[in-house]
């Protein structure tokens, strides 16, 4: 039997077909679909081996006095849980129970997560890994447009551009299906590294741009002077359709392009050319990635991304725009229904007394008892087991000890815990951490809706029945909620209650999806957010006027600043991290596939040939990275086109392989985005001298003989 | 914004040129609330801070006069006087008193003066009051900006005397506004400070073709106006107006009434201090060991290192010097210098010249870092170049590659790489399509299902094509 859904990784969500017949393994391929047009890359191609995995949890795991793990039922791991939430909670109060949540959980369960968390548990201390992806291009794009939606429109739109500018994103390495849509338009791409997308770029009459790690903001401000200086702003555009034009060129004033390449080492003629290029083209966007957003000063990088393309006149015309190319495959539906610190369902916030009545309606509940905002994600984290932090913390669909910044702080943290829950389908690393382990059912075991980057709402279906002694997300917050006290029909399991109601709680906010149901995604409809009745769907925002009160969208007025760190004499390097082709995220699902794992075992640093010599380190060497607050073992890649001062690791390996032991928790002050893309590090031999790979002594670097 | 005075220690800026503005704008980034520092800028020109880098680009028409502005802080913490001159400083009552009557009272003063054009002491030039005589002007500020644009008409011709930065960058401003230009240096070469002479002989062709007369080692005899400049040989070079870019003075002159120690300009140590404690100076009116004058970028590290300082941020940062990169801002013209351009036979000096193409290069490096280098025409390089410059960071071994913008690092020793991948999405190389292929997939569907390419990005789809036309037309020969 062969059933359609879409794949469980990242926000693109490409259909595929899943082949279950019984007695046989599970098995994927790709399905039409507009977003991945019949492609998949390797990840949806082996997502289905962890379906049938050994190493898929099917009972609950409590740890023992002696401190290893014992099976129990559900009920014994259940009522252990909420008897201790509850002694928790009478002890220190409400907030000293925490939640954690993931962009990878469905939107009924994103929801039913926040509810769960203002309702039965009465707390504020919530949020997601969403905020270690999306939130400083959302903080942006809510600023610069009133609204935040990914793509503000189809993914198919890109195909007919002249010029794509990609900043900070590689989606041939990290969503190759969607390059798909980019094969016409010359590529303008902004990335320290020589990416997969930058070779496609050159190779299709585009540009690479390479700034150094942490000044993507110059780059986009000067890329905004050079267009005005060239006489390419789209006046007419500006005068009708924004404000704050005059502010924000008098912080682009300051990087006129010679100014900018100093600082970025882009070169000056670079930059003019790429301005020309934009401005000249037919259709063009300007799209950004995790690379120019994971940085203390993201939400002003966006800014000024937007900034450049609402002066080239792009967003809210069909055939042109902005976007931010949402990572995690609920990344979009995620950020929208009450998982995050500082909102409720429907992309409402919290602190909004309006927000608080109309969701407090639909829950049966007095507004006043719903708490106010909470803690970021790192700042929840980082609280853990303090004075005054949760004593308690519940894991849902993430790994924060390999995907959140300082990991070694992390790990930390959660030793202070009295009480870690995770529920997960395999022994994660942070699960392994815990207290309580509850076994979860898999993407193609449950049904559900996600929101891909676009906005888009797709269904995901049960094709399989989960493994005996497996439930689901949504019967664990059930089952925990009773024990909390709560009646039951306030937590129902069953998903299509969950999305009915989410519908209700939405209606009239920001992502409206009142008018989503099951049967019209059942008879294909393309329904894009907002949705307010059971008729609309919005394939492009914009197009009359943006969302805020007066219909314009806003310029930021955002300059400069140097990175958190800086380099010296100890730590001379700058590591930037990132992901490759087969490995998802914190590697918790992709390293337990086979083909995946014996195609990328190990993590890898990738550094100039010149860098390499210098540190003593050659070809497959193991080097050790040290940062100011850990190292991670690596194995060197010597890369021709690196910068000399950049090193990349992939941040999907766990422990001592971890690039998280490296990264800053700088934050944004906006966004709460913490700064993976920039740290100070140095690079030292790691392996015994004899190893493969292991120079002899340092070479020094020398002209190459004959 | 509210901000609270009676803790907040007053800082007093004079001058409201790029480094004092930038000053303030640091010290709100540091301090947003004011609630450590509060910041009186105080600046002689009427007009709000403006970026002076960009004044050709002014003459060029590239930008209006308002387009230049700097950003004010938006910070009730900072306040801006214009059209306001300090005329006295009394270091004893911490006082300042400006042309207005007023005075301000200060905890920290720091001097942003600047600097002013210095005219060669020749004939026809400046009053005796020191005013530039008919026809004659600097470009320091947007008042001289406007002033030329009154005097020169497009076609006419204008003369500018000094053969630097400004100079040549006002010359190529010109030309785009359809003037007739000549430049006169009195140096051997143009930009004599940061390049040599090999390399200013092919930037003097590029004048020549944009149609700029370019006259070296030439002193100028005489302005006679209404007909031009008369130099030392006789010759007389027609000019509506003449531009003196012939090198700057600093501003010194209310630190050296005040007792405080001045040579070329007010002397500062690393902390940017000068011999009264109370009293800080940077940019271009101040005078480091380590240089750093006329160029923007050092006067922005010394605003951010006193910013760091003042507001307590970061109370051990220091200014030890600078290393400018010089970017000439000339349409059509890619001229980057650092360093020293001469370097002597101690650092080991790579020279590519290729008068006809236009391009010069050439790079000295001593104990593996870059001591000086010439780059023209060759934008990339030059970038990489000025990065490692920048950041004092070891020099790849293979140079004349980097001098030509593609850094060949030596090849790692005899490794094989694994096969190339046709479809890289699905790691599928071109053995995993022939086996395929001769397990009977002959079409790209077939080939997608058993190999899974072409299904990742779609890229390698035209490869596929071409290899299955080319293993399906010897069909006949594989069958055997």
């Amino acid at each position: 039997m062969s059933r359609a859904t879409h794949c469980p990784y990242c926000a693109l969500q490409c259909a595929m077909f899943v082949e279950a017949a019984p007695g046989q393994a599970p098995a994927a391929r790709p399905a039409p679909f507009p977003t991945n047009r019949g492609g998949l890359c390797r990840k949806g191609w082996t997502s289905a081996e962890l379906l049938a995995s050994p190493q898929r949890l099917t009972a609950p795991l409590l740890r023992t006095r002696r401190g290893d793990f014992t099976e129990v039922d559900w009920d014994t791991a259940l009522d252990h849980v909420a008897q201790r939430l509850t002694a928790l909670r009478e002890r220190h109060g409400p907030d000293a129970v925490a939640v954690f949540g993931s962009g990878g959980l469905t939107n009924e369960k994103s929801y039913l997560l926040g509810k769960f968390a203002r309702v039965a548990l009465g707390t504020s201390q919530i949020d997601y890994n969403g905020r270690f992806c999306m939130s400083s291009a959302a903080a942006a794009g809510n600023r610069a447009f009133g609204l935040d939606r990914g793509l503000p429109f189809p993914l198919p739109d890109l195909a007919g551009a002249e010029v794509v500018l990609l900043a900070g994103a590689n989606p041939a390495e990290t969503m190759p299906p969607m390059m798909r849509h980019l094969a016409a338009p010359r590529l303008i791409v902004v990335d320290p590294r020589r990416t997969a997308t930058a070779e496609q770029a050159l190779k299709n009459g585009g540009m690479h741009l390479a700034p150094r790690p942490g000044t993507d903001l110059a780059l986009a401000l000067g890329l905004l002077h050079a267009v005005r200086a060239q006489g390419l702003v789209d006046t007419e555009y500006v005068a009708a359709r924004t404000t704050g034009f005059e502010d924000a060129w008098r912080h682009a004033a300051a990087w006129w392009p010679e100014q900018t390449e100093q600082v970025t080492g882009v070169p000056a003629e670079h930059i003019r050319a790429a301005a020309r290029a934009l401005a000249a083209a037919s259709g063009a966007y300007v799209l950004t990635g995790r690379g120019t957003e994971q940085h203390a000063k993201g939400t002003d990088t966006v800014s000024a991304w937007i900034n450049l393309a609402l002066a080239l006149g792009l967003p809210g015309r069909e055939g042109s725009g902005y976007g931010c190319i949402t990572g995690q495959g609920n990344g979009q539906g995620g950020r929208e229904h009450g998982q995050k610190a500082d909102q409720l369902p429907g992309y409402r916030r919290i602190d909004d007394p309006a927000a608080r009545a109309h969701v407090a309606g639909v829950w049966g509940v007095d507004p006043a008892t719903l708490p106010g905002p909470g803690r970021s994600a790192f700042e929840l984290l980082d609280a853990l087991g303090g004075p005054g932090g949760p004593r308690a913390l519940l894991v849902f669909g993430s790994n924060p000890v390999v995907s959140a910044p300082d990991a070694q702080r992390v790990r930390n943290r959660l030793a202070g815990l009295d009480l870690l829950v995770t529920a997960d389908f395999v022994l994660s690393e942070t699960a392994a951490l815990g207290d309580v382990v509850l076994p979860v059912a898999q993407w193609a075991e449950e049904e559900g809706t996600m929101t891909n980057l676009e906005g888009r709402l797709l269904r995901r279906r049960a094709l399989l029945a989960p493994p005996p002694g497996v439930r689901t997300d949504l019967e664990v917050i059930s089952g925990l909620a009773r024990r909390l006290g709560q009646p039951a029909e306030r937590f129902p399991a069953d998903p299509a209650r969950v999305l009915a109601e989410l519908g209700a709680a939405s209606a009239g906010g920001a992502a409206d999806y009142s008018g989503v149901s099951l049967e019209r995604l059942e008879a294909g409809e393309e329904v894009f957010w907002p949705v307010p009745d059971a008729h609309a769907t919005t394939p492009r925002l914009f197009l009359d006027s943006f969302a805020h009160p007066d219909g314009r969208a806003r310029f930021a007025p955002v300059g400069h600043r140097p990175p958190a760190e800086a380099v010296d004499a100890e730590y001379p390097l700058l590591a930037t991290t990132g992901r490759v082709m087969g490995h998802y995220q914190s590697g918790a699902q992709t390293r337990r596939i086979r083909e995946l794992a014996g195609a990328q075992p190990e993590a890898f640093v990738e550094v100039h040939p010149d860098t390499g010599a210098r540190s003593g380190l050659a070809e497959g060497a193991l080097a050790r990275v040290v940062s100011r607050r850990g190292a991670a073992l690596a194995r060197v890649r010597l890369t021709e086109h690196a910068r000399p001062d950049t090193v990349f690791l992939p941040f999907h390996f766990a422990g001592e392989q971890a690039a998280n032991n490296l990264t800053n928790p700088a934050l944004d002050p906006t966004s709460r985005m913490p700064e993976f893309k920039v740290s100070a590090v140095r690079l030292e031999p790691a392996g015994p001298p004899d190893a493969p790979g292991a120079a002899a002594e340092p070479a020094r670097a020398a002209p190459p003989h004959g | 914004m509210v901000t609270d005075t009676d803790t907040a220690r007053h800082v007093v800026v004079i001058g409201n040129g790029m480094t004092g503005a930038r000053f303030a704008e640091e010290v709100a980034r540091r301090d947003p609330r004011g609630e450590r520092l509060r910041v009186s800028v105080v600046g002689e020109e009427t007009e709000p801070a403006y970026n002076r880098v960009l004044l050709p680009g002014v003459l060029a028409g590239r930008y209006a006069p308002e387009d230049i502005r700097l950003p004010v802080p938006e910070t009730g913490a900072v306040s801006v006087r214009t059209g306001a001159a300090a005329v006295r400083l009394d270091t004893g009552r911490r006082r300042v008193r400006l042309d207005d009557g007023t005075a301000l009272d200060y905890d920290e003063l720091v001097l942003a003066t600047g600097a002013r054009a210095a005219f060669p002491p020749i004939p026809g030039l400046s009053a005796p009051d020191g005013a530039p005589e008919a026809g004659v002007t600097a470009l320091r500020d947007l008042a001289d900006c406007r002033r030329l644009a009154a005097l020169a008409r497009p076609g006419g011709p204008v003369v500018v005397l000094g053969g630097g930065v400004l100079g040549l960058e006002a010359a190529r401003a010109l030309t785009e506004r359809g003037m007739r230009v000549s430049v006169v240096e009195s140096a051997p070469w143009i930009m004599r400070r940061q390049i040599d002479q090999a390399a200013a002989q092919i930037l003097a062709r590029h004048y020549t073709r944009l149609g700029v007369a370019v006259h070296s080692w030439r002193v100028a005899a005489r302005w006679i106006p209404g007909t031009g400049l008369e130099l030392d040989d006789g010759r007389l070079l027609a000019g509506d107006a003449l531009v003196v870019t012939a090198g700057v003075r600093a501003n010194t002159e209310l630190a050296q009434a005040a007792g405080i120690e001045v040579d070329r300009g007010v002397l500062v140590d690393d902390t940017l201090t000068t011999s009264d404690p109370r009293v800080h100076a940077i940019g271009d009116c101040a005078q480091h060991p380590g240089g750093g004058g006329g160029l923007v970028q050092p006067g922005w590290e010394q605003a951010a290192v006193l910013a760091d300082r003042l507001t307590g941020t970061r109370l051990e940062a220091r200014y030890t010097g600078a290393r400018p990169v010089t970017r000439l801002k000339a349409e059509g013209i890619e001229l980057t210098a650092m360093g020293d351009p001469e370097a002597d036979d101690t650092a080991e000096t790579v020279t590519v010249a290729d008068p006809h193409g236009g391009r010069y290069a050439k790079l000295s490096v001593r104990a593996e870092r870059v001591v000086g280098a010439v780059l023209l025409g060759l934008p990339e390089s030059a970038s990489a170049i000025a990065q490692l410059y920048d950041g004092d960071t070891p020099v790849p071994g293979d140079r004349l590659a980097l001098l030509m913008g593609r850094a060949q690092p030596e090849a790692p020793a005899g490794q094989p790489g694994p096969a190339p991948l046709v479809c890289r999405c699905n790691a599928v190389s071109r053995d995993d399509m022939e086996a395929a292929w001769l397990d009977g997939a002959r079409t790209r569907d077939a080939m997608a299902r058993a190999t899974r390419a072409t299904t990742g990005c779609g890229g390698c789809i035209r490869d596929v094509d071409t290899l299955l036309s080319g293993w399906n037309g010897r069909e006949p020969i594989a069958a055997t």
